[in-house]
């Protein structure tokens, strides 16, 4: 059976598009380029800019990968090209 | 039982761990050498990648690093983890869906060239021997500092200990070592680190105790910390930059690439047996690096903190007067770990205005209502100067930890260098045997031969790794930024172009990867010298020290990479699309379906 490949890559391709938007926000936007902003909100002790620069992004990036590794598995599922 | 008793106790243990897994594990094949049979757990695998990515450096001098930048440190939080997002989405699934060895292989084949995956293979060396000169001599500092013999006996110890398990083992035998290598050294990052964490907050856990309020009053660590480096004339810790935002986000940028398209991370995700696990075994490493990371910006302030409150006795107090005659410490009077650690020349004391107190400030700033106070106080400048690597290595000593503690932290530093020196190892053996051997001269080696090949040029690259720690070239503490800036402007957009560009011809592949890293290249030597050579900067003669935008060497390897992206399609145009053949390998290495063992035969 021929596969829906150009399908399946475009809906790789979005997915891999709005994980990275995620992770340019909480990083370069969060972490840096409003830092100054966002550290006049405080989380607990932490102001929460510098809070997104040493430890928020990390959290946030390590839940992203997860989140595209088990919605990849579910592509690959509905495209039929998943692994036996 | 005595300090270093105890150490040399538990380190022998750890080394006794690390060989008996050596002799469990040796490779039969080279299947097993290169890639560990391709049947690693995912989670496994996860965590041998942590051991594998967290250097001598990560251990030992990130916190103290961050410790002196303040927030600005965070850049390299953020880029040595953000890098793992694009590493799981963009490159690891699909190199692992190509099923071959090693990087090389995967830019020869997809650009159809062997000057392609020369170039490659150049890359890949000239990073990891950067890479691995300082875990060599990180190895070294770790022993002498530790068990106290000298620098280069350390180095034949570590060199020995590498030897046994990677020769023989392979990639098998260092990926289970270094499941065990991962084991010792976050016990050894972490557990100091709860302990002072509950001392200066009451909360166990470091990443909330940085942002909790200090015991006995109700002000923030941060908050507390803020105003006592302000008070010593520094910037305030939660907002000094980078030099620039701009050059913090091209750095971080720099560093996220660079760590996608390190040769010995990517061969990582080719040791385990699906596509699928991959990418999951891409997140299980980040949960491992990530327990490490997190807790260092904790490390950083709470470290600073206590060194500051060290000297200054008297700073909790709410009507603390730093400029009053009697608020530092009596030099005579200091506490032992200070002793102990001005032996070995990374503290050192300086009593420039012979009052025999410790007056440590920032003697260079600029606020003048700042050196008029310290000058109306008789300060005549900073008289502590502080390695950063005490920030981690002195760390249980100031909190005052058992003995056990300390030793601890000595066998995680050494399991730390070692494992990432393994790492590299692996990755420079293999372009040897297989890339270079194999592929280009003698293409009828067995599969027999192969394996004493590659376990021949293991053993050569140890031998050069530990002549070059011994003899470190003067450019050693320069060296992991090449390794980056060549890994994120020539490797990391090749690797991406082959797998998302269909169109994209061997021609643009070569052109793009010589001009990034050429680009990169001339922009690191102007400010440090022609192959690091003193004095054959040229920096001056082209426009003065960062003079494109602003930005510092170390963080120019992004730039490297958006030159290297324009080139490749610059040229592109100019040259035949790639054949057929090439454009089914890329669909086919699109999908997971059909994935293979990893193997090494076209």
């Amino acid at each position: 059976m021929q596969h829906d490949s150009a399908g399946y890559w475009k809906a790789t391709l979005a997915l891999i598009r709005n994980v990275l938007i995620v992770w340019f926000v909480v990083s370069y936007g969060f972490g840096i380029l409003l830092a100054p902003m966002l550290n006049n909100i405080s989380l607990g002790g932490y102001p929460l800019g510098f809070w997104f620069a040493q430890q928020g992004s990390m959290y946030i990036f390590v839940i992203l990968i997860f989140f595209y590794a088990k919605q990849m598995g579910k592509i690959d599922e509905k495209f039929d090209v998943h692994e036996d | 039982m005595s300090l270093q008793g105890i150490t040399y106790l538990i380190v022998g243990l750890t080394f006794a761990l690390y060989i008996g897994i050596a002799v469990w594990a040796r490779a039969g094949s080279t299947k097993e050498f290169y890639v560990a049979g391709g049947g690693v757990h995912p989670v496994l695998n996860g965590m041998a990648t942590g051991a594998d990515w967290m250097s001598a450096a990560s251990f030992i001098s990130m916190a103290g690093l961050i410790s002196n930048m303040g927030y600005g440190g965070g850049l390299f939080l953020m880029g040595w983890t953000g890098g793992y997002v694009l590493l799981a989405m963009l490159l690891a699934p699909y190199l692992r869906k190509f099923g071959k060895f090693t990087v090389p292989q995967f830019i020869g084949d997809r650009f159809y060239s062997k000057g392609a995956s020369t170039v490659a293979v150049i890359c890949l060396l000239a990073a990891s021997l950067t890479y691995i000169i300082g875990q060599m001599t990180g190895v070294g500092v770790a022993f002498s500092r530790f068990l106290g013999v000298s620098n280069s006996t350390g180095i034949f110890i570590g060199m020995g200990i590498v030897f046994m398990y990677a020769v023989f083992g392979g990639m098998k035998g260092i990926t289970y070592t270094q499941v065990a290598q991962y084991c010792v050294l976050i016990l050894a990052y972490t557990v100091p680190a709860v302990f002072i964490s509950l001392q200066l907050t009451g909360n166990p856990i470091p990443q909330l105790g940085l942002g909790s309020d200090m015991v006995g009053n109700n002000v923030a660590l941060l908050t507390k910390l803020d105003l006592i480096v302000q008070d010593l004339g520094f910037a305030q810790y939660t907002t000094s930059t980078r030099i620039s935002t701009l050059n913090m986000f091209v750095y971080t940028v720099s560093l996220m690439i660079g760590t996608a398209g390190l040769p010995h991370v990517i061969v990582r995700f080719f040791t385990v047996p699906k596509v699928k696990d991959a990418r999951a075994s891409a997140g299980w490493a980040l949960v491992f690096i990530a327990i490490l990371y997190t807790t260092a910006p904790a490390v950083a302030a709470m470290a600073k903190m206590n060194l500051l409150k060290t000297i200054n006795p008297t700073v909790m107090a709410a009507d603390s007067n730093l400029f009053a005659p009697d608020a530092q410490i009596v030099h005579a009077e200091r506490p032992d770990w200070m002793k102990r650690w001005e032996v070995t020349g990374l503290l050192k004391f300086e009593d420039k205005n012979n009052d025999g107190r410790i007056q440590y400030y920032n003697d260079t700033s600029k606020d003048e209502a700042f050196q008029a106070k310290a000058a109306a106080a008789g300060w005549k400048g900073s008289e502590l100067s502080v390695n950063a690597d005490i920030m981690v290595l002195a760390n249980p000593e100031i909190a005052l930890l058992p003995n056990w503690v300390i030793a601890l932290v000595a066998a995680g530093g050494l399991a730390a260098a070692l494992s990432t020196a393994a790492g590299l190892l692996l990755a420079i053996s293999s372009a040897i045997s297989h890339d270079l051997l194999k592929e280009k001269f003698m293409p009828d080696l067995s599969e027999k031969g192969e394996l004493m090949a590659g376990k021949i040029a293991m053993a050569c690259s140890i031998m050069v790794a530990g002549y070059l720690g011994l003899n470190p070239p003067g450019f050693a503490a320069g060296t992991v930024a090449i390794a980056f800036g060549l890994a994120a402007s020539s490797l990391f957009p090749a690797l991406m172009l082959g797998i998302f560009s269909k169109t994209m011809n061997k021609e643009g592949a070569i052109a793009g990867m010589l001009a990034g890293l050429g680009i990169t290249m001339f922009y690191v030597f102007a400010h440090k010298g022609i192959f690091f050579i003193k004095g054959t900067e040229f920096v001056d003669a082209i426009g003065g020290a960062n003079f494109f935008l602003g930005i510092e060497p170390n963080a120019f390897g992004a730039i490297g990479a958006v030159v290297n992206f324009a080139v490749a399609f610059g040229v592109k145009r100019m040259f035949p699309a790639p054949p057929e053949e090439i454009v089914a390998l890329v669909e086919s290495v699109r999908i997971p379906r059909g994935s293979k063992e990893i193997g090494g035969a076209h």
